[in-house]
């Protein structure tokens, strides 16, 4: 290892470094930095990793079918993305605080949301479906890479104010593209934001492929905003469990922001609007299955001496229930009162949008009233 | 005539303008490949090859600086922002530069840029996908916004838009992207109505209603609806927004002596106060009634299951109809 390697905190920084604990075969790998990251990860733990992997997959594949089936207007799957977020949002802690886009429902599972606050806006029943504060993870982020530049801001305010809590920010290769990412990465380096960036690179951005973003690995960006960039296996649990507990930790000494390129790929399409196979190929998708996040986990699961298919069906079922779960809470997501159109726009009594209401409840009074009439 | 759906005519009207000047090129996120996510685009990068139909980085406001330089080299460039509400990181290209960069060089330089948006509600889409910013436009000096609103429109005015030396920002109602409509393939431009000039699509002489966009037809339902009661309905497609063709309009309402106006988009500072404004100025011994808006409410999109509570409807409309000819209506009894 080269010293220049590292910056002044011991980070690695060499971008082109691939981390890599555990190979798409199952075979743990070691990592002379990275190691130490994980080293209390036991057999037990990592069960617990394969096991939120397991769920947040038959969530998501039930959520699709109620999208199909007409429960949902909408459904961004994150199929194949589970390490990433499994892996990343398992290193935060419960002060930390959540800066996601629109397909991070795994990290919005481990964040406590629950089922019925995960599919109300995909349901189109409010505008949101959960309290940033109580789950401490914002309203998921439609607008590409906006959230970037709020977890910034968040994470400098934490710091002014003394806490050691970190940020972490999640968005998309394609979002690197967008000068609010690019803005944020330059305020999180110039004010030593504790802000955590962590980009899934799931290779696509709906149609588009990742090398229309960048010409070279994503991580490398890093580099000129003055930040170290780690490239980390996206489908390796434990290595992005490694790779975002060594940018906490740097964020958490006041060292400043990391970003983090998890190279992943989206098995599903960008949402249930989306047609993938217009602009990508089956052998694609069949090349990135053999890197399956789940199975890896299950292969070292078993050399390491645990009844491996047991505890596959055991999970399964316990998905199936969660599944169910999620089906249920589909349908107690109460419709939206008419009225609640007008609710939430301003924090303060605002005397036009009160004129507003006032003239709508009329207007559907005079249903009512005509209803009335027919009786 | 061929019949063919609105999207398929801009898809057309499209294939035209690239065919006829090499100067025309299209710019956008997913309109390459996948042929847009409308499918607008659709087949035009295979025709015209990759630096003719151009999938851009994901950045809008890229999309439109790099615009602006390829008019400065002299191409038209035809930009599509994916939804309404994604056009905001571009909002500073498009007010500072765009609008301004011809009064800026004295005349010199030319901004030929069309900017193709999807726009409305009514799909039951998410957040941000359904949004109607027309008015954020019409306000900046030194752009032309239109609004189509049938297929045989929307294949001749892309056209116009894309020839126009100024800047044009062209809403497409994206609610309507699949109604199909009679579209002459042959026409020539330079017979077709001037893409400033409104159109009145039905005739009447009690109210003057006009609309642009996803509610023309709307628009056009109430009148048959209102025929029924005895009213008589004249519906007018403003198809431009900036500048409005007051021309048609003020001879409409001069002989009608009410005024509707009815859009998608909020009500304050929007197009129908504008329209309300100035045909009052200049119609005020003609009108009976004072102007009615029929808008959207002034809030952010709502969710999906609330937007039928914030888009104006054929009820909603015959309600502003039933103002301005002094019958009973949600209003009646409350001073306004």
């Amino acid at each position: 290892m080269n010293p220049s390697d590292r910056d002044a905190t011991g980070l690695l920084t060499r971008p082109d470094h691939f981390v890599q604990l555990v190979t798409p075969t199952g075979e743990r790998r070691s990592d002379a930095e990275f190691d130490r990251w994980v080293a209390d990860v036991d057999t037990a733990a990592l069960g617990r990793l394969y096991r939120d992997m397991a769920i947040v997959r038959r969530l998501d594949a039930e959520a699709t079918a109620l999208q199909r089936q007409g429960e949902l207007g909408l459904w961004p799957p994150l199929a194949g993305q589970e390490a990433a977020q499994i892996g990343s949002a398992r290193a935060l802690r419960d002060d930390d605080f959540v800066f996601s886009s629109y397909r991070e429902h795994a990290v919005a599972w481990c964040r406590g949301v629950g089922p019925a606050e995960m599919l109300t806006v995909w349901r189109g029943s409010a505008a949101s479906g959960w309290n940033p504060f109580e789950h401490r993870m914002a309203v998921p982020q439609i607008i590409i890479g906006a959230q970037a530049l709020h977890a910034t801001g968040y994470a400098m305010g934490s710091a002014w104010q003394g806490s050691d809590a970190a940020t972490i920010t999640y968005f998309g290769d394609g979002a690197t593209s967008e000068g609010d990412v690019n803005e944020a990465f330059v305020f999180a380096s110039s004010f030593d934001a504790p802000v955590v960036f962590f980009c899934q690179n799931n290779q696509w951005a709906i149609s588009e492929p990742v090398g229309l973003q960048s010409k070279q690995p994503l991580a490398r960006r890093a580099d000129g905003f003055g930040m170290p960039g780690i490239r980390v296996d996206g489908n390796d649990v434990l290595a992005v469990l490694a790779a975002t507990r060594s940018a906490l930790d740097r964020a958490r000494r006041g060292d400043g922001p990391t970003l983090i390129e998890a190279v992943t790929y989206r098995l599903g399409p960008h949402t249930t609007a989306d047609d993938p196979k217009r602009y990508r190929t089956d052998d694609e998708i069949a090349e990135w299955r053999e890197r399956d996040p789940l199975t890896r986990v299950l292969s070292l699961l078993a050399a390491s001496g645990v009844d491996a298919d047991g505890f596959e069906r055991e999970v399964a079922e316990e998905a199936t229930r969660a599944a169910a779960e999620l089906r249920t809470a589909v349908t107690s997501i109460p419709d939206p009162e008419p009225m609640s159109v007008f609710d939430h726009v301003y924090a303060e009594p605002n005397s036009h949008l009160a004129r507003q209401r006032d003239h709508y409840a009329r207007y559907l009074a005079m249903f009512d009233e005509a209803e009335e009439g027919v009786r | 005539m061929t019949t063919m759906t609105f999207g398929k005519a801009l898809n057309a009207g499209l294939r035209r303008a690239l065919a006829g000047d090499d100067k025309v090129v299209l710019m956008g996120e997913d309109i390459g490949t996948l042929g847009g996510v409308f499918r607008i685009t659709d087949g035009l990068k295979a025709e015209f090859g990759e630096h003719r139909v151009v999938d851009t980085p994901l950045s809008e406001a890229g999309i439109l600086g790099t615009a602006v330089g390829l008019a400065y080299r002299g191409f038209r460039p035809v930009v599509e922002i994916q939804f309404d509400g994604f056009i905001y990181p571009a909002f500073d290209q498009i007010v500072a530069q765009v609008a301004k960069l011809h009064y800026r060089s004295r005349g010199s330089v030319r901004m030929p840029i069309t900017i193709r948006v999807p726009f409305g509600g009514g799909i039951g889409a998410a957040e941000h996908h359904s949004e109607s910013p027309e008015a954020y436009f019409a306000h900046t000096a030194g752009l032309r916004v239109v609004a189509c609103s049938n297929p045989a429109d929307a294949y001749v005015m892309i056209q116009q838009a894309i020839a126009s030396d100024d800047p044009v920002l062209f809403f497409e109602p994206k609610r309507r992207y699949h109604v199909k409509g009679e579209v002459d393939e042959t026409a020539s431009l330079a017979d077709a109505k001037p893409i400033g000039v409104a159109s009145v699509v039905a005739s009447g002489t009690d109210v003057t209603l006009v609309t642009y966009g996803g509610l023309v037809q709307t628009a056009r339902d109430a009148a048959v609806a209102a025929a029924e009661d005895g009213i008589s309905i004249e519906v007018i497609d403003l198809r431009s927004l900036a500048p409005i063709d007051y021309a048609t309009v003020e001879a409409s309402v001069r002989r009608t002596g009410r005024l509707v106006i009815t859009h998608e988009a909020g009500q304050q500072g929007g197009v129908g106060a504008e329209l309300a404004a100035s045909v009052t100025e200049r119609c005020f011994e003609f009108l009976e009634a004072a102007p009615v808006r029929v808008t959207g409410h002034d809030i952010p999109y709502p969710p999906a299951k609330l937007e039928r509570h914030h888009l104006p409807d054929l009820d909603r409309i015959l309600d502003g109809v039933d103002r301005v000819m002094g019958r009973p209506n949600s209003l009646s009894g409350v001073e306004a």
